[in-house]
């Protein structure tokens, strides 16, 4: 049985794993900076992680050169699943990604800005490796908003709507990051999580808010999402890998122990 | 020394840091040529199999390694490089003919009729349950062993003694199989963490082995 997948978020800027709240800027000194990426990677190898996402926060040129060393030194010692986002803008980004090592591209702003590449990208590589990450915000009761440029910029399409037409498009798998939610440790946004489950047929990876291990537990009960993503409650040392899948285990979540 | 087919497939790189991780001496290989002398060659791959196919044609490996296996030489088949070994592929607008080692089609996984629809591509961990005990190349390897799946596709062998391992998801297809030297597995072993390294050096030692029992002159 497949199982759901636990999978640590690194958040890269300049070399370093940072961790912020709500989207905070790197440029307002909001991020606290927790490590070097390829040692978290190696730690989070060790404790059972199922995947691993390096998300390059600036995004900028010379952030993809030192992302594109980054995912070379991971691969050379995690032999695990990794997925590279940030800053991904064309066919050929996404080749060097894959060359470098990296399983699966994530891509952001750029899907809004030009969705013929969520296409050409699962022509090219498959839609197995093409992944669009999805950063919302609740605007309205009941409406989610995307938004796009780390959260900045309001794009007018709805989530939902969005979600079902990358899919449409070719994407392999969806993120679903939760603006409000991330980084609060206050759980996850079950409810646009489980309506975009029910409504595509590729997995969804639900982010943004893990606080708790019942979070997890919850989002993959309730949300109906196929793996969450949680970057502070395993950079703090709060709990392990291996101790968020134990307790997944014992509310019967089939799990990779 | 283990020849690893270069077609500019994704999981190239992936796939030789694992080899060497385990102890092979590897060379990447472009050209039929350069499979003389490995004792074991490599077929990765990842993405589309008409990609693959046209790939391995465009630089005239299919006959390589069609020649390869008829010799009886150990061959392992990765993800797109197991589906390869097929005779053709359900795959979207797919044309390119596999290599017809293994007799059946590639086809795309399908939502059972009842219940909640299976998510496609499968992405993630998932077990293998064992066919063949005696496969060397699970040797060490326990039944339901998690490896890492990432496809949309997978292959259905016309005969069912080949398949050396069966998975689950939205019914049981065949994980990998096995006849005489050729290995091929839809899991990722080089992203598999310790079960995939040990599957390779399982593989590795394997081709050493078998090149060691062959007579010199064939070397």
């Amino acid at each position: 049985m497949l199982a759901r997948r636990i999978i640590p978020c690194l958040d890269v800027h300049d070399g370093k794993v940072t961790r912020g709240v709500q989207f905070g800027r790197a440029e307002n000194g909001e991020l606290r900076c927790v490590g070097d990426p390829v040692e978290l990677a190696v730690r989070y190898n060790e404790q059972g992680a199922d995947e691993m996402v390096f998300f390059d926060i600036t995004a900028s040129a010379h952030g993809r050169q030192s992302m594109l060393e980054v995912i070379e030194r991971a691969a050379d010692q995690c032999f695990m699943p990794l997925t590279v986002g940030g800053g991904i803008r064309t066919l050929e980004d996404m080749g060097q990604m894959l060359r470098a090592g990296a399983d699966k591209v994530s891509i952001n702003s750029s899907a809004v800005t030009d969705p013929d590449l969520i296409r050409s990208g699962a022509e090219k590589y498959g839609s197995q490796c093409i992944v669009v990450s999805i950063d919302t915000k609740r605007t309205a009761p009941g409406k989610w908003e995307v938004f796009t440029a780390g959260g900045r910029k309001p794009t007018g399409l709805q989530a939902l709507d969005w979600a079902v037409r990358v899919c449409k498009l070719g994407a392999g798998e969806i993120v679903l990051n939760s603006i409000d939610a991330d980084g609060t440790k206050a759980g996850f946004d079950l409810d646009i999580t489980r309506q975009i489950a029910d409504a595509v047929g590729v997995p969804v990876v639900a982010s943004g808010g893990a606080g708790t291990l019942d979070h997890l537990a919850e989002v993959l009960l309730e949300g109906h999402a196929d793996a969450v993503l949680a970057a502070s409650i395993f950079h703090f040392g709060t709990y392990t890998v291996q101790q968020a899948k134990e307790y997944l285990r014992a509310q019967g979540i089939p799990v990779r122990l | 020394m283990i020849a690893l087919l270069d077609y500019d497939s994704g999981n190239i790189r992936s796939v030789e840091k694992a080899l060497l991780k385990v102890g092979a001496a590897v060379r990447r290989v472009r050209t039929a040529e350069g499979m003389v002398g490995a004792s074991g060659v490599v077929l990765p791959g990842v993405g589309a199999f008409d990609d693959c196919m046209n790939a391995l044609h465009r630089q005239e490996l299919t006959e390589g390694v069609c020649q390869w296996i008829a010799e009886r030489r150990p061959f392992l088949g990765i993800c797109v490089g197991y589906q390869a070994l097929f005779e053709r592929s359900d795959e979207f607008n797919s044309c390119a003919r596999g290599l017809g080692i293994f007799k059946g089609p590639v086809i795309r996984f399908q939502s059972p009729p009842e219940g909640p629809q299976l998510k496609i591509p499968q992405i993630g961990w998932n077990q293998i349950e064992i066919d063949q005990p005696d496969c060397p190349l699970y040797r060490g390897i326990s039944n339901k062993s998690w490896f890492y799946f990432v496809h949309s596709f997978h292959p259905q062998p016309a005969d069912s003694s080949v398949i050396a391992t069966r998975t689950e998801y939205g019914g049981q297809f065949a994980s990998s199989v096995w006849r005489d030297t050729v290995f091929a597995t839809q899991f990722h072993p080089e992203k598999s963490q310790e079960n995939g390294l040990k599957l390779l050096r399982n593989f590795v030692e394997i081709a050493e082995a078998h090149t060691a029992a062959l007579p010199p002159q064939i070397i």
